[in-house]
Parts: structure tokens; sequence; C-alpha cells
């Protein structure tokens, strides 16, 4: 079960929010502080370009991030609603072209590029149901109190 | 915190130079403000820029993608834009996307208003 679980609907202004609380709750699950700022980024990035997916395809449903504190890691899904290139629906049937879809896809790509480039265990998903970016970081062990 | 920008002109021994000031946040529902001061300095006539970024707390690739419009405007006129940044977690940014290549980065404003190509 998700330790955290949050929607938020695909303007920009409320990809503050996701990182605000995705680092919150990465700090608490034990994620180390220096690796925070590599979360907040992350997870920015990952909604960023989920938001701008939602967007360019006019599509009214939220932006779903999923926290997870599992046994020695955490983990953050963020799921779009876009379907699959070649799925019915699909990103490229749907694109109106363009040079603001080119741009568009440009900021997309230089986003993934800085997860991969941050994250070392991330995976990128699509299917005709839409879109996953699955990253995790290892946690501390947590010191039991006496 | 959101995204504060000031301006100033600055004669320095190469000429002229225009600094951005910019504090607080970078990211996909600031950057626009960003682009369009930029815009702005450009379509003004302000060619050679010097962005200060020592007061950013976070930048995203959205905020990197408006630092490479703006270089590609002012280089359209053989201008240039050059960068202030200390900050390690900013700096990594930057070395992760090899976009230390493209943007020459001082330790300060006046080693940046004084350099030349």
């Amino acid at each position: 079960m998700a330790t955290v679980e949050l929607r938020f609907s695909a303007q920009p202004e409320h990809v503050r929010t996701a990182r605000l609380v995705a680092a919150a709750v990465a700090r608490r699950a034990g994620v180390d502080e220096a690796v925070l700022d590599e979360v907040r980024l992350a997870v920015g990035e990952a909604c960023s370009r989920a938001v701008g997916l939602h967007r360019s395809h006019g599509i009214t449903a939220p932006v779903r991030v999923v926290l997870t504190d599992e046994d020695k890691t955490f983990s953050i899904e963020v799921g779009d609603e876009v379907p699959a290139p070649g799925s019915d629906g699909s990103r490229a049937a749907s694109g109106s072209g363009g040079a603001a879809d080119e741009d568009a896809d440009g900021e997309d790509e230089m986003g993934l590029a800085v997860i991969s480039g941050l994250v070392d265990d991330m995976e990128v998903s699509s299917t005709d149901e839409g879109g996953v970016i699955r990253m995790s970081w290892p946690t501390a062990p947590v010191s039991v109190l006496p | 915190m959101d995204l504060s920008l000031s301006t100033r002109n600055v004669s320095g021994p190469a000429g002229d130079r225009t600094v951005v000031e910019v504090g607080g946040e970078i990211d996909v529902y600031t950057a626009p403000k960003l682009r369009e001061q930029l815009v702005e300095l450009v379509n003004d006539g302000s060619y050679h820029l010097v962005v200060d970024m020592e007061g950013v707390d976070f930048l995203d690739s959205t905020g990197l993608g408006v630092l490479v419009g703006g270089l590609k405007r002012v280089r359209a006129h053989e201008g240039s834009l050059r960068l202030v940044c200390n900050q390690e977690r900013i700096l990594k940014i930057f070395r992760i996307t090899g976009l230390t290549k493209v943007f020459p980065i001082h330790t300060t404003v006046e080693e940046a208003v004084a350099a030349t190509d």
C-alpha cells in the first residue's frame, strides 16, 4: 500500500506542492539528507513531464504521485493518462503538430535526461492506459529507540 | 518560494553588460517569467547578458530550456549569455545535462562582466 498518494490537477503551479510532499515523505522514510535534493528534482521533472503531457493532449484527469516506503527502499511513481504511441488515442495521433509540440517534446526529453542522470534505479513504462515513471532510492536503516 | 527577477546595466572592460539577478525557484510554473524577461531584454537590444543564479534555490529542466533559449537569442545578435553560480546542487544539473560545455559559468558577477570570448 502506498504510504502517501497525491493527485493534482495538471497545472504547473501544483508541481511545487508535489516536490515538497515527496521530499517530506522521503525524509521521513529515511532517505539520506544528501539525496533529498535529487528526490525533489527527479519528482519535479517527472511531474512537469506529466503535466505537459496532460495539457498538450487536453486530458482533464489529475496527475498521480504514489510515494511508498518499502523495506530498505523508498519509491516514487508518477503516472500520466496519456496512452502510449501506437495504441488507441496515441500521442502521435492526438498531437496537432507544429513548433509548439516540438518544443514540448524537447523539454520532455530533457526532463527524462535529468531524471536518468540523477536516479540510478528508474524505469519508464507506457501502456494504452498511460505512462508511469518509477524511481527508487535506498533508505537508511531506522534505529529502534530503547 | 516564488521567482524574483531584477536587472541592472553594468559597464565593464569588455563593454556594457546586463546583469539579471534571479532568486527563488525556476521550475515549470515560474520559468515562463524568466523567459519573458530574457526575450524582452534581447528585444530591447541587450545582447550581452549575465544571469546571476546565486539566489536560485531550485532549477529544473524547464529552467535549463529557458536559459538555452536565451543563449540562442543573444547568439543571433552575436551576443553572449554568461552564468554566475557557485552552488553545487545547481551546478550538478548543468553537469548532468552536459550544459557546462554550452554556458560559460563564473564564480562572481565581476568576473562574468569582465570576461571576453
